[in-house]
């Protein structure tokens, strides 16, 4: 799957497109097919986003999974300080994007 | 330390008006982001992996202790309560908000610091030697040379659009701690047989994809010839430099591929024609800094004895203090290289912390190494132990100065858009590997030094041992280099072979320090015994 990813233009944030807006968790990442030029266009004119782009991923019982390292890591968090990351509780979480 | 005047200040304070403008614009949809990204990396605000980054810039490596309190007010009150010293002498925050960026801008302004070149195709902040002012070896204090440099390359206009960025270094000791033959322009402040002071220009270094170590192209440039002659060395480099490859862009290929001599014949016609124009600021300019920068009150008939009772004490001093030029003091290195810890990082109180500790303990005054360590440049020996008694508190007291567990690493993948593979981790195992393995002390002095990416921010081919992290397929692998140097015997590290995976690496560091440790002969360093044994033993025990 297509999904669509970017960064909150105000914060900052790693944001995931969800179909109808963004999300801070790539689980809610939808598949975009062909339209990820179009809603990324669309998306940064409205300064909802910036430098928005499309990545591979797949998609399971576990959840969504970009195909690439630095995608998972920008979907976690630095796996070196796990209290910053979206799983805060779970010191071993970093493991997800290996 | 060097105190703005009211043009310093109003420069940078209206820069910041400016931003808050520019900001303002692009929040309401008046700027594009293809429009408001130059401006925004002009003020050192990166688009990162994560979130913003926010790059400050340190003039030569110098603070006060309330500026040094301030950066770490800005890590608690913009920031996630931390900061990332890095290998140019600055300091990053990785988790900016653009909403919040004119703000810290205003707050480093009221401290005489800011953002500005610490991005773009200009000239970086201005480098030099970490124990300048204190260091025994030193001909003169570089930092009033490396101001004068900071005052002109500020704003200026002929090369703020340079072919690609620009970093120089000022160093005034035989003993190079600042990598000086790796920059652009490497200046090494020397005397000649006349005993006049003047500079010796290295021209066309730096690491990178393609490393190069920095010829000599003049041996002495009069003290009162620096600004013309770095401007004639810039003016070459910004008509020939490339524009058409970034990646052949940096003056390095310019000296490489025009050759030496060439680029130093045009050099010296367009000094020769600017000696003409008049531009070289009066020496009174240079003369006005240079009380800035003068000693402070050091007491005399202080004692050279130190306790050494509490071994712990003990260690950290023998690792992490350094020879001074005053009797009775040291320079302290505060060491961010905690076994395990994130090399370069320190939490917003433990800044705040040396901050006070560099106002109470070392005249107001502290220094980023670009080796992502703080210096207390001037503390009298008496009163180490109650320091050592502060810093041991707060978890600052590693002992372990330009030991293997002193790893230099950049952000690598867990923080930045450019890196292939992450940094950090390699570099927490292979601290926590030899702190637990005991070697540490065995090995002595090596300077292992780590990058995720070919960009070489981590320096990995000026280390005695380098690492490179790079993508293999989407998997992180990572190569190894032996042999290189940043110091005044710089040299350049060599691949040994294949690479490794994150475990991997940490195992193949440990057999080349056993190698080393085998054939070592008396005295000698690990980059000393490479060099007399060559690769093939290393490379026999790691591949086997």
């Amino acid at each position: 799957m297509k999904i669509l990813t970017g960064n909150d233009l105000k914060t900052g944030d790693v944001t995931w497109w969800d179909g109808q807006g963004w999300s801070r968790h790539v689980n809610d990442a939808v598949d975009v097919g062909e339209k990820a030029d179009e809603i990324a266009a669309r998306e940064e004119a409205s300064r909802n986003v910036v430098s928005a782009y499309a990545i591979d991923a797949t998609k399971d019982e576990n959840g969504v999974r970009p195909a690439h390292i630095k995608d998972r890591i920008r979907a976690l968090g630095p796996t070196v300080r796990p209290d910053l990351t979206l799983k805060p509780a779970d010191p071993t979480a970093g493991n997800w994007v290996i | 330390m060097y105190k703005y005047d009211n043009y310093d200040q109003q420069m940078v304070d209206t820069r910041v008006e400016e931003f808050r403008d520019q900001t303002r614009r692009r929040l309401s949809g008046e700027l594009s982001e293809e429009k408001f990204r130059p401006l925004r990396l002009m003020n050192g605000l990166y688009l990162q992996l994560h979130a913003y980054m926010l790059r400050v810039a340190v003039p030569y490596g110098t603070l006060s202790g309330a500026q040094m309190k301030a950066l770490g007010d800005i890590a608690d009150k913009y920031d996630r309560g931390y900061g990332h010293f890095t290998t140019r002498q600055n300091i990053q925050y990785n988790w900016i908000k653009l909403e919040d960026a004119p703000e810290i801008l205003a707050d480093l302004a009221k401290v005489e610091m800011h953002a500005i070149q610490t991005s773009g195709n200009c000239i970086r902040n201005i480098s030099s030697d970490h124990f300048a002012g204190a260091a025994a070896d030193e001909l003169v204090d570089p930092r009033p040379y490396a101001e004068l440099l900071r005052q002109w390359s500020s704003f200026h206009p002929e090369f703020s659009y340079l072919p690609r960025k620009f970093k120089i270094a000022v160093i005034a000791a035989d003993t190079d701690r600042a990598a000086m033959r790796l920059h652009d322009i490497g200046i090494q402040i020397v005397k000649n047989d006349a005993g006049e002071i003047g500079c010796a220009f290295y021209v066309g270094g730096g690491m990178g994809r393609t490393p190069m170590v920095a010829p000599c192209i003049n041996e002495f440039v009069p003290l009162d010839d620096l600004i013309t002659y770095s401007e004639a060395c810039l003016r070459v480099y910004n008509r020939h430099g490339r524009r058409d490859n970034k990646y052949k862009a940096r003056i390095k290929i310019l000296v490489h591929e025009m050759g030496k001599d060439e680029y130093t014949r045009q050099v010296e016609e367009e000094f020769a024609h600017l000696k003409s124009q008049g531009i070289e600021p009066p020496l009174a300019e240079l003369e006005r800094i240079k009380p800035y920068f003068a000693d402070p009150a050091f007491k005399s008939g202080l004692s050279d004895e130190i306790d050494r009772t509490d071994t712990d004490f003990a260690l950290w001093v023998d690792r992490n203090t350094v020879v001074h030029k005053a009797p009775g003091y040291v320079s302290a290195v505060i060491s961010l290289k905690p076994v395990g810890g994130i090399p370069g990082d320190a939490s917003a109180d433990q800044i705040r912390l040396m901050g006070e500790l560099a106002t109470d303990y070392s005249f107001d005054e502290c220094r980023v190494t670009h080796t992502q360590n703080i210096v207390l440049p001037h503390v009298e020996k008496a009163r180490l132990k109650d320091l050592f008694d502060i810093l041991d508190a707060n978890g600052l007291s590693s002992p372990n100065l330009d030991t293997i567990e002193d790893i230099i690493a950049c952000p690598g993948l867990d923080y930045c858009s450019l890196a292939n593979a992450r940094s950090i981790p390699v570099a927490q195992k292979i601290s926590e590997r030899f702190s637990g393995s005991g070697k540490t002390a065995e090995l002595g002095e090596l300077k292992l030094k780590i990058s995720g990416c070919i960009n070489a921010c981590g320096h990995h081919h000026a280390g005695h041992i380098g690492i490179l992290g790079v993508d293999r397929k989407g998997v992180e692998n990572y190569q190894l280099l032996l042999g290189g140097s940043e110091a005044e015997d710089t040299s350049l590290g060599k691949i040994t072979g294949p690479g490794f995976s994150e475990d991997g690496i940490v195992d193949a560091v440990e057999k080349a320090a056993d190698v080393y440790i085998a054939n070592r002969e008396d005295g000698e360093r690990f980059l000393d015994t490479y060099r007399r044994i060559g690769m093939d033993p290393f490379k026999e025990a790691i591949y086997g």
